[in-house]
């Protein structure tokens, strides 16, 4: 049997199932809270705190995609604070990374007037487009880091393990062992990771090829390497 | 690299292996002693050994600045260009370093006999300006004199009372000296429940910096039900301007695992970790000798003086990452993975290292415990104020005339404890004080009549954090020190969560351009956005308080931030209408910035 809790969310009192996280609850309630680095599939890590909202109570904002819902919760979607920390974290990707495959982004940005020059001679993070399988390209320039491709790859899904994180800090990027081409990993080119890349980063080969101008019966197993078929 | 040459190596992994992943970090320490970084082929070899990932042995290596996955000498100097350092003159150590070796920071001679790196703090800040080579701090160089000390950092201990610090400022204490624990012997003659209200009863609060109670730590793991319970003592001292610990570990350790065991004893643990910082290894020896005198005493081991209570301690090393001191970073670390700090709720109390219920503490939280145990709460209670009880440490460094560790009870006054140390050096005046750390807030003169308690200190906006007084006279630019600050967060976010790992980033470039002179029109806007984004929505303790100086700086000195106006300040004193001018200029700013954008289109 559930057992629902009563909480206020903008003001609203509601009923939500215990056990619920506060972005389930708050989008159950037609309250809209934008998130990144979430995805049904993976485990919320609380990274990218797009999802962050105020709970009344608790000192700082807290990620709606992995705070459960409490009974008498006082929760805010929006606000002066919610919204500042909203602006300018999109602001600050829009400085550090090409967002020109990631539309929901954005979107967002045009949502929360967001500027793409907020940050004047920021150093980007840019690196070259790896292609080195027949399956995807990797353009790190348009990573943001939201980890579900390492997910995936490790215990949410594949138990792969064929990549994982280089560096620290803002000088993180998503990579292989000693930065071997994927054919040398353990990769099994599942694809797990294209399919929960939000931002093109990953991207299936014939989607790159046609996207640099190729026609559908240009693209062959010459140019994707992949192995003919026996018939 | 063939398989001869790997033989030294799978003999020194060989004790790591049956921890599997948890032995990454010693496996990959014990391979850089062998060879002086971590090749593609050895770090393949204790992927095979503990069974991990080769992926993530590749990313725990690039998480940790201490492992090299690059060419790099067994022979490593790291010159630290951290704050306390930096005002004196640790850029010029560095570069006069490199220039005579031919190196550049950061570079390794191409026969591998010398690294020369730039390091953040390295906990030796009384002693500044200060280096590590190899296994022996190098402390006062003064390029001039040609001078400096090298070898095991002298303990500098002042103070009014000397409890926590009883036995240090003579060498290392032996277990002979220190004698055979008899706080600990009194709570196996307690019942653990006493041991834990009694430690409640104190007012003992956690001396790491987020002053978390100890007893209700305490209280939530020993209601924890499981099969297994651990102790984690905090030593990864890393927070600029702090050396306490280093001084507590060095020169009294028994009284650090007489801590443990009592906490051991108190929630039902059997095994503790000592989880210390790799920039401190002249401690490592000492604490090894220690454990043994303790195991050969039966301090230490099985059925300890045939109580039936069984604990032992193993010390683990960081690898040069500030995050691990965040307690759920450091649990992580301790299972080799990269210290990404985790998500709280759950708390350790409840799923801490390996997912058991843990108590972690602090090294001089844990060295208050003894205290506690043996004279009773309510003597302790007669230490300090009445809402922070007990002796505290003060981390004293910068431009006073005598740097070092003071011990204390809480309630002293900033005037008091600058007085101690025998005011502001070379007679001039205070400019500021950095206090609590890199993590904490700027103080001025005005504060200097506030008394240095957890109340007293909130009650003004300045956080007590690791007891960092770090002093800075007249002269010092803090356009600089800001920089400092700045590169320090920029270089230790883990880069987990986006406000941290950009805004960390956009700090420092922000805080660089402030430094030169050239801040941009909407700099301190910007600045402002970018730390309460910080403050208000990071994951973990570093990110929000990653921009905490920087803000208390904006407010104490508007003018610094303010369009290519370079750092000129000398005096804190400042009216009102001064204020309010920078005000108006920062605004008249904006609004230039606004028509040069309109001209623009």
């Amino acid at each position: 049997m559930t057992e629902n809790l009563t909480l206020t969310i903008d003001g609203l009192e509601v009923q939500v199932e215990k056990g619920k996280t506060l972005l389930d609850a708050a989008r159950e309630n037609g309250r809209d809270i934008p998130t990144i680095c979430f995805h049904e599939a993976t485990t919320a890590n609380g990274l990218c705190r797009m999802c962050v909202v105020e709970v009344e109570g608790m000192r700082v904002l807290q990620p709606a995609c992995i705070v459960q819902v409490s009974a008498g919760m006082k929760v805010q979607t929006r606000s002066e604070k919610v919204d500042r920390a909203r602006k300018t974290i999109l602001e600050m990707l829009a400085s550090t990374m090409d967002l020109s495959d990631a539309p929901e982004i954005l979107t967002m940005m045009d949502e929360y007037g967001a500027s793409h020059e907020r940050f004047p001679d920021a150093e980007r993070r840019e690196s070259e487009i790896k292609d080195d399988n027949p399956m995807y390209i990797r353009d790190y320039s348009k990573c943001l880091l939201c980890w579900r491709c390492v997910q995936v790859c490790a215990d949410d899904a594949q138990y792969t393990f064929a990549i994982n994180f280089e560096g620290r800090g803002y000088e993180t990027q998503i990579g292989t062992f000693f930065e071997k081409p994927i054919p040398e990993t353990t990769c099994v080119l599942c694809g797990q990771c294209v399919g929960v890349c939000p931002t093109g980063a990953l991207k299936p080969k014939r989607q790159f090829l046609l996207e640099t101008g190729m026609k559908p019966e240009e693209i062959s197993v010459m140019n994707t390497g992949r192995k003919k078929r026996k018939s | 690299m063939d398989e001869l040459t790997l033989t030294p190596l799978k003999t020194a992994i060989e004790p790591y292996i049956p921890l599997g992943r948890s032995g990454l970090l010693p496996a990959l320490h014990a391979a850089q002693y062998i060879f002086g970084w971590v090749s593609e082929s050895v770090a393949s070899e204790i992927a095979r050994a503990l069974r991990v990932p080769l992926a993530d042995v590749h990313g725990v290596i690039e998480f940790y600045s201490l492992f090299y996955n690059e060419p790099t000498a067994k022979r490593v100097i790291r010159v630290c260009t951290d704050v306390a350092c930096g005002i004196k003159g640790a850029d010029g150590i560095l570069s006069h370093l490199c220039s005579h070796h031919g190196l550049e920071p950061g570079q390794t001679k191409p026969d591998l006999t010398l690294t020369i790196e730039a390091s953040p703090c390295l906990g030796l800040c009384e002693h500044a300006p200060v280096a590590l080579v190899g296994n022996d701090a190098e402390t006062n160089i003064n390029l001039e004199k040609n001078t400096f000390e090298l070898g095991r950092p002298p303990s500098l201990v002042y103070g009014p009372i000397r409890l926590l610090t009883a036995k240090c400022g003579n060498g290392t204490t032996t277990l002979a000296k220190y004698g055979k624990y008899s706080a600990f012997t009194k709570a196996l003659g307690m019942k653990p429940e006493e041991i834990v209200n009694e430690v409640k009863a104190s007012g003992l609060v956690g001396r790491g910096g987020a002053a978390f109670p100890t007893g209700i730590k305490w209280e939530g793991a020993s209601k924890a039900v499981a099969d297994q319970k651990y102790i984690v003592c905090n030593a990864d001292e890393s927070e600029p301007g702090t050396f306490k610990d280093r001084i507590l570990l060095l020169d009294d350790p028994h009284r650090t695992f007489e801590g443990m065991l009592i906490a051991g004893y108190a929630i039902g643990a059997s095994k503790g970790y000592i989880y210390i910082r790799a920039e401190y290894p002249y401690i490592f020896p000492v604490l090894a000798n220690a454990l043994s005198e303790a195991r050969e005493a039966g301090l230490l081991g099985e059925n300890i003086l045939g109580t039936g209570f069984s604990f032992d301690i193993e010390v683990r090393v960081g690898a040069g990452a500030y995050i691990c001191g965040e307690e759920t970073a450091l649990f992580e670390s301790i299972e080799g993975k990269r210290g990404f700090p985790r998500v709280k709720p759950p708390f350790p109390t409840t799923y801490g290292l390996f997912g058991k219920p843990t108590v972690i503490n602090n090294v001089e939280t844990l060295c208050n415990v003894p205290l506690i145990v043996a004279q009773g709460s309510a003597e302790f209670r007669k230490i300090g104020t009445e809402k922070s009880p007990g002796p505290k440490l003060f981390c004293v460094s910068g431009d006073v005339e005598r740097t070092g560790v003071y011990e204390v009870p809480f309630g002293v006054t900033l005037r008091e404890l600058l007085d101690m140390a025998g005011g502001i050096a070379n007679g001039k005046k205070l400019q500021s004080v950095l206090f609590g750390g890199a993590a904490g807030a700027f103080a001025t003169s005005e504060h200097l009549d506030v008394k240095m308690t957890f109340e007293d200190l909130r009650g003004v906006g300045l956080p007590l954090g690791s007891g960092v007084v770090m002093v800075f006279d007249e002269t010092r630019d803090m356009g600089d020190v800001l920089k400092r600050l700045g590169h320090f967060f920029a270089h230790e976010s883990c880069g987990k969560c986006y406000p941290c790992q950009m805004g960390t980033q956009r700090q420092k470039e922000i805080l660089d351009r402030v430094a030169d002179g050239k801040a941009l029109a909407d700099d301190f806007v910007r600045l402002q956005d970018v730390g309460w984004t910080m403050t208000d929505a990071s994951l973990c303790g570093l990110g929000q308080t990653a921009a905490s100086a920087v803000l208390s700086a904006m407010k104490l000195w508007p003018e610094l931030f303010v369009e290519s106006q370079k750092s000129t300040v000398k005096s804190q004193k400042k009216d009102e209408v001064g204020k309010k001018k920078i005000v108006a200029k920062v605004k008249a700013v904006k609004v230039k910035a606004k028509a040069k954008t309109l001209k623009k289109r």
